[in-house]
């Protein structure tokens, strides 16, 4: 017992002095085991008497104590030391580029007709459709455009060969024909947008022979063009997301309408940089009108109770002006480095209430 | 539709400044795209004179030449054949921006001889295409003044875009109409009152019966001693405005009076005319020589005029060379006729003859004014050619032209959303040259002028007095609707299509709009067969064919890509195939290709060509976003033939063909020049069923609390066996216990033998009520192994 200071001070400097784990398992043995140091001078304490006992038992406990503080303390640094060593031996470099992934996106054209369709159904219009091939009576008869009416003119058609009934068919010039399926099956009060694909005979830097339009239709019983100019604006500051976008509607003329329109909006085109808004040139985005009484009797709708009007616009050239696109024939050249500066990432959905002018 | 700012001002009395002029026209539905004012490009342009010409010393086409413009002189180095001493003509000084260039004139050396300036032509001030030569001024054209002034180029001019309806507004004197209804001035009158004649004519005209309908009246007069010579210049320079060249006195008023007041007329001279003029309708076998100096080949039924020795003029649309005029002529026939609008567009489209006149009776030129026409022309030749004017003949008759259409003044309020005053809508009225007279019950019968065929009801008035009165004046309403929270404006189908883009574009592919027509041999490669489908005028022998698959089109733009140098493709597009030209024989399809690298090479991995489980993957996704269940799709092999026979499968909801993938066949990809592996997919959403999902609540979910047991085996089976004849084996052996079956390898080598493959599959039971014991587990490994084998497996020992 007289050298128990002795002792501890050697087991201390043993854990101090420890390299690893398994070493300081072997000194906790050698002081705590069974047979351990420490543990065979407490055996002693049993040959001892009172007073004697007393004293030596608390001094034992005492380097017990530090011992086995010691070994904790002992035990941490290591583990700590075995941790740091294993993350340096871990590192990574992580300025390497990521494993290749694919991103899609969705065509401008999808994007564009997304939009108009979400506006046009806040403002309570539904979604209809035709066929891309048409016969004469949809295309033309029914929208007041008869053979050799100069009318026609203004629409290259292409021609299909005449159906098993002997009679003309096309590719349909506009949406238009949807209008007169509708009104064919549904009667008044109809409100309906038609956007889809159109066919006309012309191509160069600014025409397609494929492009997209949209149609909409409003028949009911008071239907006015004050609805019409109020439905329009408000669409097109809505899908420009400008507020005050100057639009001015100029009387036209289409077989369809009467009275018609054609509609602009406010631009500039200061050093050649064309910029929507105020700014004292206009550019022309649709066309308009108060549908002709004629298309409503060939739709089956008696024009003394319901009128009505419609508008159609080109879905190619709104995307060109909202995005910035200057060529309309790359819409359809599938370039995938086009497609991925013009495409929307697909869970961009036109959504009026998350703001559609992104 | 073009003309000057002075040609307007000959029929309108007004101050209104060109910009206001041309505001309120295209208010007023005369949309005036452009307004071309040359001089102030031209304003450098000084007339000059020759002084001497003599040969370049160096070349021998080049002349060298002194030139004065009265405040220098220049030598310039000329190539023009028709430089010489002595002519006026349009000098450019060095420095001056040469319009037709868009650059300026520099100091030159030409072969070794400065050059200090510049004789145009009219192509380099763009004034013609002619190039031939320098402009030849008249001598007493004066030296050192503005070439712009002196020709009459500052005078602007502007050019409408005219719709067809306004057939009225192809002559100026109806965009004046238009203006005064629009307060901007009153209409001067014309010189039209009736030049007597002083004897009958010689010519005598008829208008056969079959042809009564494409002309209804033909009037005509003798003018006698007339010298026809160059038009004045006044007349040349409007038409040069115009775009127009002037030829002779006799034809320039002619074509001066179409612009004027949108009435085409025509002069046959006399002297090569033999007999009788009669209107009838070509017969089989005629031709004309027409004043374009085509010759057409006629056909039957085309409106004519003929004389004894056969058809001279093509009614309505172009005279003839062989009776022309010239400064020979001296006795002329002044025709002024009445031509159906679509006789004249038949005969003009069948021949493809486009002229001023055609488009004048096509969009209907005013009737009830040959007369005057007939006297104006008279008096314009009487005074630029001289001459004596016989009585005007008439064939046919002039039709009673009155019409009228009664009107509701309420009606511009309630269909065009504007009240405006009556005496207001009156005055607009009466200065279109309408009659609105008043009924008793208030409403008005308005007498429509035969200049405007396009007014047939209450409607066509309604726009009338608003596109005058100003379309700006009308409010903007914005639209109410029935309920305040927006309804789907979308069907189902509808849905399915926006699904599958979305869908789509986050599996990584690009959405691409292609053509809906394509080349026939590329339809013919995937199935096209309905002659139907086959567009009878192309636009290039490239668009021909509407398209039977979506794949084609997407093909040939993976190859423009590939070619481009970006290989790795991921395209789709979802759109119209068409198997038939009815309404039903249209499908919308999505379809996609992938070419090139599924998996690009990266330090982490290799890569993966694209193969036809990516294409399998891309269908079943489509179909999922669709709404449907994989277990309600099937897999066949029977995938159309443009499909490689081995990697393709056909998807199938019951008996119906919904979709198909694979790897395209080489063949179909040799002959379109495409190289490499391509897989494509196509699934016709409008095939898919609509969801019969009753209401928005999903199924119940039950949530098993028992541990899920997985299990591997591995099969042996010919080489042939499919895989998914196996996992269809298993997951019959319970239905409700075997909630997966994944194969995680195939094995073909040594070991399994000659023709065979190993099979390493794993199953995860998912108990729903207890936890499996060891026995079960063990009895449910016999009872997979025994179907399994008797579906040709066998258990790998």
């Amino acid at each position: 017992m007289d050298n128990l200071e002795q002792l501890v001070e050697d087991i201390l400097k043993g854990i101090a002095g420890a390299a690893d784990m398994a070493a300081l398992e072997e000194i906790r043995v050698a002081a705590l085991g069974k047979k351990g140091s420490l543990t065979g001078l407490m055996k002693t304490l049993g040959g001892m008497d009172g007073e004697a006992r007393k004293v030596a038992g608390q001094a034992l406990n005492v380097a017990k104590d530090r011992v086995s503080e010691a070994l904790d303390m002992r035990t941490d640094d290591l583990r700590q030391a075995a941790m740091a060593a294993r993350l340096a031996g871990e590192k990574m470099d992580i300025s390497l580029p990521v494993r290749p992934e694919t991103a899609g996106r969705i065509h401008p054209l999808t994007q564009a007709t997304e939009e108009v369709m979400a506006i046009f159904a806040e403002m309570g219009f539904s979604v209809a459709e035709g066929p891309d091939i048409e016969d004469d009576f949809h295309n033309f008869e029914a929208l007041n455009i008869p053979a050799d009416h100069p009318a026609r003119q203004m629409q290259a058609t292409f021609f299909m060969p005449p159906g098993a009934d002997g009679k003309p068919k096309v590719l349909r010039t506009h949406t238009s024909p949807v209008q007169v399926r509708t009104m064919e099956q549904s009667q008044p009060p109809l409100r309906v947008i038609c956007p889809g694909r159109t066919y006309r005979y012309d191509s160069d830097a600014t025409h397609a022979p494929m492009f997209s339009q949209c149609e909409a239709l409003w028949i009911d019983e008071s239907v006015t063009m004050a609805q019409l100019k109020g439905c329009i604006m408000d669409f097109l500051r809505a899908f420009f997301g400008i507020s005050d976008l100057p639009v001015r509607f100029r009387p036209s003329f289409f077989p369809f309408t009467e009275p018609s329109a054609e509609v602009d909006i406010g631009c500039s085109r200061k050093n050649g940089e064309l910029k929507l808004g105020a700014g004292g040139d206009w550019l022309e985005v649709m066309g308009c009108g108060m549908v002709n009484a004629k298309v409503l009797q060939y739709g089956g709708i008696d024009p003394n109770r319901y009128q009505g009007f419609a508008l159609g616009m080109g879905l190619e050239r709104l995307a060109m002006l909202k995005y910035g696109i200057p060529d309309l024939r790359t819409f359809f050249e599938c370039d995938l480095r086009w497609l991925k500066h013009y495409g929307f990432v697909p869970l961009d959905i036109p959504n009026v209430a998350l703001g559609i002018s992104g | 539709m073009k003309f000057t700012l002075s040609w307007l001002k000959d029929h309108i009395e007004t101050d209104a400044a060109l910009e206001d002029i041309a505001h309120t026209l295209t208010m007023a539905g005369l949309e005036v795209e452009d307004i071309e004012d040359k001089s102030k490009a031209l304003a450098p342009f000084v007339i000059a004179e020759v002084l001497e010409c003599g040969r370049h010393p160096n070349a021998d086409k080049l002349s060298l030449c002194k030139v004065s413009t009265g405040v220098g002189v220049f030598q310039v180095v000329c190539g023009a054949p028709n430089v010489r001493a002595g002519i006026r003509v349009v000098f450019a000084h060095i420095g001056t921006v040469i319009p037709d260039s868009g650059q300026p004139l520099k100091t030159c050396e030409i072969r070794g001889v400065e050059s200090q300036g510049m004789m145009c032509s009219e192509r380099e001030l763009q004034l013609s295409d002619s190039h031939e030569g320098i402009i030849e001024l008249p001598a007493d054209a004066p030296v050192g003044v503005s070439f712009a002034e002196y020709a009459g180029l500052s005078d602007p001019v502007l050019h409408v875009n005219l719709t067809p309806n306004r057939g009225d507004c192809a002559g100026v004197r109806g965009i004046a109409r238009d203006l005064v209804a629009s307060g901007k001035g009153h209409l001067k009158p014309l010189k039209d009152d009736p030049v007597p004649g002083t004897f009958s004519s010689p010519v005598s005209i008829s208008i056969a019966p079959e042809a009564m309908e494409g002309c209804p009246c033909f009037m005509g007069r003798t003018i006698r001693g007339v010298k026809n010579g160059p038009s004045p210049r006044w007349l040349q320079d409007r038409l040069h405005a115009i775009g127009l060249r002037p030829i002779s006195a006799l034809v320039d008023i002619t074509n001066y009076l179409c612009f004027d007041l949108a009435r085409p007329m025509h002069v046959f001279d006399i002297g090569k005319l033999s007999g009788h003029l009669e209107v009838r309708l070509s017969r089989e076998g005629e031709s004309l020589l027409a004043l374009d100096e085509k010759t057409y080949e006629l056909g039957a039924g085309a409106v004519v005029i003929a004389d004894d020795a056969g058809v001279q003029s093509l009614g309505g649309i172009m005279g003839g060379v062989p009776t022309g005029c010239s400064e020979a002529t001296t006795d002329v026939f002044l025709e002024c006729a009445m031509f159906d609008p679509i006789a004249i567009a038949a005969a003009g489209r069948r021949l493809g003859i486009e002229s001023d006149a055609r488009y004048r009776f096509e969009r209907v030129v005013d009737m009830a004014f040959m007369g005057r026409a007939m006297e104006i022309a008279t008096r314009m030749v009487l005074e630029m050619c001289g001459g004596a004017p016989s009585d005007v003949v008439m064939a046919g008759e002039m039709p009673d032209l009155f019409r009228s259409v009664s009107y509701r003044p309420s009606r511009v309020e309630t269909l065009g959303g504007l009240a405006v005053p009556l005496a207001e809508q009156k005055r607009i009225l009466e200065g279109l040259g309408f009659g609105p007279a008043e009924n008793p019950d208030g409403s008005l019968q308005i007498a429509v002028p035969a200049w405007r065929p396009d007014i047939a009801g209450e409607a066509d008035i309604v726009e009338e007095v608003l596109r005058i009165h100003g379309y700006d004046k009308i409010p903007s309403v914005s639209l109410l609707r029935e309920e305040s929270v927006t309804r789907p404006a979308a069907s189902q189908a509808q849905k399915v299509v926006m699904a599958a883009k979305r869908l789509l574009a986050a599996r990584g592919m690009m959405e691409s709009v292609t053509w809906s027509f394509q080349p026939h041999k590329v339809a013919g490669l995937f199935g096209h067969t309905d002659a139907g489908l086959e567009i009878l005028n192309p636009i290039s022998s490239d668009l021909t064919t509407m398209r039977p698959s979506g794949i084609g089109n997407l093909l040939m733009a993976a190859g423009r890509n590939a070619d481009r140098g970006w290989p790795d493709v991921a395209l789709f597009e979802v759109g119209p195939i068409f198997h038939s030209a009815e309404p039903e024989g249209q499908e919308t399809v999505a379809a996609g290709v992938r070419a090139g690298l599924a998996v690009s090479r990266s330090w982490d991995s290799r890569a993966r060509p694209v193969d036809v489980f990516d294409a399998k993957a891309d269908a079943l996704a489509v179909l999922e976003a669709a709404g449907m269940s994989e277990q309600s799709v099937q897999v066949t092999t029977d995938a159309p033939a443009w499909f490689h026979p081995g990697r393709s499968g056909c998807l199938r909801q019951g008996a119906k063909v919904v979709g198909w993938f694979g790897e395209l066949h080489p063949g179909v990809l040799e002959t379109l020049g495409i190289k490499g592996r391509i897989v494509a997919f196509e699934v016709v959403l409008s095939r898919l069923p609509q969801p019969r999902r009753k209401g928005t609540a999903r199924p119940m979910l039950h949530l098993s609390s028992f541990q899920p047991v997985r299990r591997d085996f591995a099969f042996v089976m010919d080489a042939g066996m499919e895989a998914g004849k196996l996992i269809r084996a298993i997951r019959g052996v319970d239905k409700t216990l075997v909630s997966d079956v994944s194969v995680f390898d195939i094995y073909v080598g040594p070991g399994v033998g000659e023709g065979r493959k190993s099979l390493a599959v794993s199953v995860v039971l998912q108990p729903l009520d207890h936890t499996l014991s060891d026995a079960e587990i063990e009895g449910f490994s016999v009872k997979v192994v025994a179907a399994a084998q008797a579906a040709g497996a066998t258990l790998r020992g």
